[in-house]
C-alpha cells in the first residue's frame, strides 16, 4: 500500500511536468489549430539556459529569465516559421514545427556538450516522511508550482482582457478579427507562453537529475496526454497530463512483477493508453466533437 | 500527326485516353526511357562505393512512394513509416534466417518468398492499424502513428529472440534468387553492381504499380479524401474502405522496402526505426512533391544523398570540423539541413523538387515571355 502511495505521488510529480507541456501544446492548437512539434525544443532550450544562468541568478532567478527568454525565442520562431503559414493546411505547419524542433534541438544539444549539467535546484533527491509514506520534496515542489501557473492561467483566459481575445479568437478567426481582435497578436501570446511553460516543465522535469539531450522524450509523452485529454480542453490538458503521470509511475513500480512486457515498458504506457482511449472516444475525453460544413 | 503537334505543349490532351495514360506526354515517355537506360548502364560506369548508395537510394524510393500514397495521395498523415519499414525488415530477416542459431529464423533464402511476405505482413499491421485511421483524422492521426513508433521501438527493443536486442542487432536476410546469390561478388558483376541492378529494377516496378493505382479508381478516390474527405464520402467513396487500402498498400511498401533496404546495409539494429527515421521519409514525400511518384521518387534519392553531398562539401565550409567532438562539426550541420530544408521547401516551394521542375518547364514553354 505504501509502495502504491508513493507512486501516485512520484505520477502527480511527473504528471505535473506534463500537464505543464501539454498546456502548451493545447493553448497553441487552441489559437492556431497547429499541433507544435517544436515544444520539445523549446523545452530543452528552456533548461539549458536555466543550467547557464542559475551560477549568477540562484535557481528561481535562472528559472524566470529562462521562461522569458524561451518564450521569446518561441514568439521569433512563430514570426519567422509560422505566420508566413497562415491559412495553409495544418498538417504542413505541423511538419515545419518539426523542422524547427530539428534545429534547434541540435543547437541546443551544442550547448549541452560533454560535461554534466545541472539545474541546480534547492531539493536534490531530499525526501520527508508523511507517516509511513516519503515523499520527494521536488514531486510536491513541482506539484504546486504546476497548480500555481495553471490558476494563473485560468484566471487570464478568464479575466483579462488578451485572455478573451484569445478565447475569441479559438472560436473563429475571422468574427474575432471583425471584432478587433488582433488575431495576430493572439498567435504571438500564444507561442511565447507555451515556450514559457515548456522552459518551467522542462527545469522541474531536471530537478535532481542531470540534463541531456534525450530529455526531449519527455515533451513528446505530451502529445498522448493531449489526446488523451482532448486537443481543445485546457481542463483535459491538466486531468491527461496528472493521469498519465500517476499510471506510468504505477506501472514503472510494478513492472518487475510483469516481466514479459519487457523492462522499461512503462515509457511506452501512455501511447498504450492512448490508442485505448481513442478506440472508445476519437475526440478524447474532454475534446469538443469537430462539426464541419463542406 | 496528333503526337508531332503535341510536343512543347504537355497539357493538351486530345482524348480520355490520353489524359489517362500510364505516360500521358510524351516528354515523360522520353525521359523515363532515358533515365532507364542510364540506370542500366550506370554500374559499367561509377564505383561500387557509388552504387551501394545509389542502391540504397533505390530501395528509400520504394518506401517513400509507400508513403506518398497515403501522406501524398489519400492525405492521411502518417509518421509510423518507420514502425512498418522495421516490420518488414524483420519478417525478411526471420524468414530468410539461419534456423540454427541464437535468434528466429526459418532458412527460406529465396527472394520470391521473403520479399512478398515482408510486405503481406507489414500489410497486415497496416490493416490493424486502419480502423483507427479511419475513425480519426489529420493531426490525432499523425500523433498515433507516432505512438506507433514508439511501441514499435519498445517492441523491437525488448524482443531480443526476433532482433538480437539493442545494440545488438542480427544479421537481415539474404538475397537469393533461385539458389543464385545476388549479393556476392561473382563473374556476373560485383556485389554493388548486382544489388544497383536488382533494386533499381524493383524501384521501377514498384513505381510503375503505384502510378497505375494512382491513375486509376483507388488513386482518384484517394485524391477525393484528401482534397475533402466529407464531400467524397457524399459522392459515395467508402471511406473506411479507400482509407484502410491506402494504409495497406502504403505499408506494403515500407515492408518490402525495409526487407530490402537492410539487405544492403548489412545488419539491423533495432534502434534505427526511431521517429527520426519517419521524419526522413516525411521529408523525402515533402521536399520531392507530395502527391507525385516522380517527386517522392526524387525526394528520396535527394535526402538519402544528403550526408554524403555534406561530407564532400565539408572542406569548403572552414569553421565546420569533421570531427564530433568539435562544435560545430558536420553532423550536427547535416541535422541541421534536414531541418531547415524541411521548412524552406514547405515556405517557398510547396510544390517540392516536382515545383522546381515545373517552374523550369514552365520558363522554357513561354519563353522568351515571363509570364
Amino acid at each position: 500500500m505504501v509502495e502504491l502511495i508513493e507512486a501516485v505521488i512520484r505520477g502527480l510529480g511527473r504528471g505535473s511536468v506534463y500537464a505543464l507541456l501539454a498546456l502548451g501544446f493545447v493553448i497553441i492548437f487552441k489559437a492556431t489549430r497547429v499541433i507544435s512539434f517544436a515544444q520539445p525544443a523549446f523545452m530543452l532550450a528552456g533548461v539549458v539556459m536555466v543550467t547557464y544562468l542559475v551560477g549568477p541568478l540562484g535557481f528561481w532567478g535562472a528559472l524566470a529569465v529562462a521562461t522569458i527568454l524561451t518564450g521569446l525565442l518561441a514568439l521569433g520562431v512563430e514570426r519567422t516559421a509560422v505566420r508566413p503559414m497562415v491559412g495553409r493546411p495544418a498538417f504542413v505547419v505541423a511538419i515545419i514545427t518539426l523542422g524547427v524542433d530539428i534545429v534547434v534541438r541540435v543547437i541546443v544539444n551544442a550547448f549541452i556538450g560533454i560535461n554534466v549539467r545541472q539545474v541546480g535546484d534547492p531539493w536534490g533527491l531530499s525526501t520527508f516522511n508523511l507517516g509511513a509514506v516519503s515523499v520527494e520534496k521536488r514531486h510536491v515542489a513541482v506539484l504546486v508550482v504546476a497548480a500555481l501557473l495553471v490558476a494563473g492561467l485560468f484566471a487570464y483566459f478568464r479575466y483579462t482582457r488578451m485572455g478573451l481575445a484569445m478565447r475569441a479568437a479559438s472560436y473563429d478567426q475571422e468574427t474575432a478579427l471583425a471584432q478587433g481582435v488582433s488575431v495576430g497578436s493572439v498567435f504571438a501570446v500564444s507561442w511565447a507562453m507555451a515556450g514559457g511553460l515548456a522552459a518551467v516543465a522542462g527545469t522541474f522535469a531536471a530537478t535532481g537529475e542531470s540534463v541531456d539531450g534525450l530529455m526531449w522524450l519527455i515533451a513528446l509523452t505530451a502529445l498522448p496526454v493531449i489526446i488523451l485529454g482532448g486537443l481543445d480542453s485546457l481542463a483535459g490538458a491538466v486531468i491527461g497530463g496528472l493521469i498519465v503521470g500517476v499510471l506510468q509511475e504505477i506501472v514503472a513500480s510494478y513492472q518487475s512483477s510483469m516481466p514479459w512486457l519487457g523492462g522499461n515498458v512503462s515509457i511506452i504506457t501512455p501511447y498504450v493508453v492512448m490508442l485505448l482511449v481513442l478506440l472508445i472516444r476519437p475526440y478524447g475525453l474532454f475534446g469538443t466533437r469537430e462539426v464541419e460544413r463542406v | 500527326m496528333i503526337s508531332r503537334s503535341r510536343i512543347g505543349r504537355p497539357l493538351l490532351y486530345t482524348s480520355y485516353g490520353s489524359d489517362m495514360g500510364l505516360f500521358n506526354t510524351l516528354s515523360k515517355k522520353v525521359s523515363v526511357a532515358l533515365l532507364i537506360l542510364v540506370a542500366l548502364a550506370l554500374p559499367l560506369i561509377l564505383e561500387d562505393k557509388w552504387l551501394s548508395l545509389l542502391a540504397i537510394c533505390c530501395v528509400a524510393a520504394i518506401g517513400a512512394i509507400g508513403l506518398g500514397l497515403v501522406t501524398g495521395y489519400a492525405g492521411q498523415v502518417s509518421l509510423g513509416h518507420a514502425f512498418f519499414l522495421g516490420i518488414g525488415a524483420y519478417t525478411s530477416a526471420v524468414i530468410s534466417g539461419d534456423p540454427d542459431r541464437r535468434l528466429l529464423g526459418l532458412g527460406i533464402t529465396e527472394v520470391l518468398i521473403w520479399l512478398p511476405a515482408a510486405g503481406l505482413v507489414a500489410l497486415l499491421a497496416g490493416v490493424l492499424v486502419a480502423p483507427l485511421a479511419a475513425r480519426l483524422r489529420g493531426l490525432y492521426l499523425a500523433i498515433v502513428t507516432l505512438g506507433l513508433v514508439f511501441i514499435g521501438q519498445h517492441i523491437f527493443g525488448e524482443w531480443d529472440a526476433l532482433t538480437g536486442g539493442t545494440g545488438q542487432g542480427r544479421p537481415p536476410a539474404k538475397l537469393e534468387l533461385f539458389g543464385y546469390d545476388l549479393s556476392a561478388t561473382d563473374s556476373a558483376g560485383s556485389r554493388d553492381q548486382k544489388l544497383f541492378w536488382v533494386m533499381a529494377l524493383l524501384l521501377i516496378v514498384f513505381a510503375l504499380a503505384a502510378r497505375n493505382i494512382a491513375r486509376s479508381k483507388v488513386g482518384r478516390a484517394f485524391n477525393a479524401i484528401r482534397d475533402r474527405d466529407i464531400a467524397a464520402g457524399v459522392i459515395g467513396v467508402n471511406l473506411a474502405r479507400y482509407k484502410t487500402v491506402a494504409f495497406a498498400i502504403s505499408s506494403f511498401y515500407a515492408g518490402c522496402a525495409g526487407a530490402l533496404l537492410y539487405t544492403i546495409i548489412g545488419w539491423i539494429e533495432p534502434s534505427a526505426f526511431s521517429l527520426l527515421l519517419s521524419v526522413q521519409y516525411i521529408a523525402m514525400v515533402l521536399i520531392g512533391g507530395a502527391g507525385t511518384i516522380s517527386g517522392a521518387i526524387a525526394g528520396a534519392f535527394f535526402i538519402t544523398l544528403l550526408p554524403t553531398l555534406t561530407r564532400m562539401l565539408q572542406p569548403l565550409i572552414p569553421f565546420v570540423s569533421a570531427e564530433q567532438t568539435r562544435i560545430p562539426n558536420i553532423f550536427q550541420v547535416e541535422t541541421i539541413l534536414y531541418g531547415a530544408l524541411i521548412i524552406a521547401f514547405l515556405i517557398f516551394e510547396p510544390r517540392g523538387l516536382f515545383g522546381l521542375w515545373i517552374r523550369v518547364r514552365t520558363y522554357w514553354k513561354t519563353w522568351p515571355f515571363s509570364y
